[in-house]
């Protein structure tokens, strides 16, 4: 028997429902091991062990009574520090949230505990979301566990890092330029940005309001596949929730299984997310998981999207603009820090600037001065109007593509997970970092990241970015599943399981956890 | 086309509630500027007869039924107030008297 944290959410359910496992020892085994392998790592801001372990323990007793629970039931779960959660500490990764309880959940996670999932603590992130290398945190920066010199991708690296280490084996994230998806490409694991509306944000700290979306963290595709059921739907209290039916993301991931499940799928390569400033390592995995799609019987054709040049910079005027009017509601009166100026009179302007110069870091000034400035009159037409009018040409580009392809695909991030503070100093550097990621979030387009190998020149993961047409999310799973399944049979493995070895105090710790 | 002024990060500052110091708004001026003449290309392609996108999904008056539904109650309302008064949020004075 293989340790209770090595398992997928899909095997452990298994061993919880015919209960060979208990809750109790799952999240045990899982506490454990973020107690031996986080103070180095840092994916996790908050751990609510006492909270996890009584959750889990009525968990056991109601499937002892004969209950019928949901599969996930007893599965433990990290999240995201961007959703509200009633009972711990939500911050966003900002200082001017620090310490504040919400009185309220964020839907998604009113369902997950509604299933009976584990809720395990709340995960490190880049401050407000914003930022692809989680160094923005107000916290201190999470470790990515293949190198620990490395950055682990943003703003969602907390919630990637936590299951890519094994500490949970499922994390919710939310995607507002790539936020679920570069992380999953840079640690070795799987995150799926849903589309736009089709997971409640209610709950969740608004970033960009026409960009955020909330979405699954796990280690394989058919996880992923298992919380998005968990956690999608309509929702009455976010009015932007879609209100379709949606298939079965766990049906349409196990279809992807099946022999023949690759035979005919049109496959676009998009032209403009290729060559110059991709790394070696990543257009070879990407090349040869090409052949593989070919070999499997997937028609591969270029696709041309030429408006994609222009999606970071109207993304990044479009995300400041929204962010300026979302993080006005910061204004040290209903929650957060209150900081008095050091001198002139105590108002509440003077207190609330003073407030907000204490409270927020370096990027999340510059992004709130910068949509300051595109809103402001005289700028608004040509900053923040034309890249509206970017955004419909990009869209325009999604629809032509779609209409001669099933799916699309790319290079999830442009490079392997860089060195701790090689971006910070050029905020530009850090932003075209996303260019593989936004164009999905300007056309509300879902979006999917698995592993597609190590890059020869530095032993790093390289991630696969497969998108479909807004609603065809279930296309993702299926598609996914089937390459994830070519790729684990040829390399004889899974990715994660070539990760580097923690600490051996760790191997001690999770065997005292497992059965 | 940007030439960000170091007045001009002042002013913004003030319109968006956040107090710099000298440094910041050394820093932030050089960034602005470098920043803006990147995303400035988005009027390369921005053509008069091309409409402007705000949402990804169309939607229009999204309205639920008008009835009273739980909500916080006062206690939760205050919970995280950094300051307080009774059933109310205290706030600073709201009008300068100097």
């Amino acid at each position: 028997m293989t340790y209770l944290t090595k398992l997928s959410a899909a095997a452990l359910s298994e061993l919880l429902v015919s209960k060979q496992v208990s809750a109790v020892e799952a999240t045990r085994a899982h506490l454990d091991h973020i107690a031996a392998v986080d103070t180095d790592l840092h994916a996790f801001l908050h751990v609510a062990a006492d909270a996890a372990l009584n959750t889990a323990a009525a968990i056991d007793a109601r499937r002892v009574a004969g209950e019928s629970l949901h599969p996930l039931a007893g599965v433990p779960i990290a999240i995201k520090d961007v959703l509200a959660t009633q009972d711990m500490p939500t911050t966003a990764g900002s200082k001017i949230l620090e310490g504040w309880v919400p009185p309220y959940d964020a839907t998604v996670v009113a369902r997950l505990r509604a299933a009976g999932l584990i809720p395990l603590g709340k995960t490190n992130m880049d401050e407000f979301a914003m930022g692809s290398s989680t160094e923005h945190s107000a916290y201190g920066v999470t470790r990515n566990p293949w190198d620990r010199d490395r950055i682990p991708g943003g703003s969602g690296g907390g919630s990637a890092a936590a299951v890519a280490s094994f500490q949970a084996p499922l994390a919710l994230g939310s995607d507002t330029g790539g936020s679920i998806r570069q992380p999953a490409a840079v640690t070795g694991s799987v995150g799926v940005k849903p589309t736009y509306g089709g997971v409640s944000r209610y709950g969740a700290i608004a970033l960009a309001s026409s960009l955020d979306q909330v979405g699954p963290v796990s280690r394989t595709v058919y996880d992923a596949a298992l919380l998005h059921d968990v956690i999608g739907g309509h929702d009455p209290l976010d009015s932007t929730s879609l209100t379709d039916s949606w298939p079965s993301m766990a049906a349409a991931a196990q279809a992807g299984l099946k022999d023949g499940a690759l035979k005919g799928v049109r496959v676009g390569v998009i032209k403009e997310l290729s060559g110059d400033g991709f790394q070696a390592g990543v257009t070879q995995r990407f090349t040869e998981t090409l052949a593989l799609l070919v070999a499997a019987g997937a028609e591969i054709t270029e696709v041309s999207a030429p408006n994609f040049e222009y999606a970071v910079a109207a993304y990044y005027l479009i995300l400041p603009a929204e962010a300026s009017s979302n993080l006005a509601r910061f204004d040290s009166v209903r929650f957060g820090i209150r900081v008095n100026p050091a001198s002139g009179s105590l108002t509440s302007e003077h207190v609330m600037s003073a407030t907000r110069e204490a409270g927020f870091g370096a990027e999340v000034k510059r992004r709130i001065i910068l949509g300051t400035y595109a809103l402001s009159a005289g700028y608004y037409d040509a900053y923040y109007g034309s890249a509206q009018k970017v955004r419909t040409l990009i869209q325009r580009d999604f629809a032509a593509a779609f209409s001669q392809v099933d799916v699309l695909v790319s290079p999830s991030a442009p490079t392997t997970a860089f060195k701790f503070g090689e971006k910070l100093a050029d905020p530009m550097a850090m932003y075209i970092n996303d260019v593989t990621t936004i164009p999905a979030n300007l056309a509300g387009v879902p979006g999917m990241s698995i592993p597609i190998g190590l890059a020869p020149e530095d032993g790093l993961p390289v991630g696969l970015q497969i998108m479909a047409p807004a609603k065809a999310d279930a296309r993702l799973y299926t598609v996914g599943a089937a390459i994830e399944q070519l790729l684990e049979a040829r390399w004889g493995h899974t990715m994660l399981s070539q990760a580097p070895a923690l600490t051996p105090t760790e191997m001690f710790a999770s065997e005292e956890g497992a059965v | 086309m940007s030439e960000i002024t170091a007045e001009q990060v002042a002013h913004l500052a003030y319109l968006a509630r956040i107090d710099l110091s000298p440094l910041e708004i050394t820093d932030l001026t050089h960034d602005l500027g470098q920043i803006v003449d990147s995303i400035a290309k988005v009027s390369e392609v921005a053509t008069a007869d091309t409409p402007a996108t705000s949402h990804p999904m169309p939607l229009t008056n999204v309205f639920r039924e008008d009835v009273v539904v739980p909500s916080l109650t006062v206690e939760q309302a205050l919970s995280g107030a950094p300051d307080r008064a009774g059933d109310k949020f205290r706030v600073p004075a709201i009008l300068d008297e100097e």
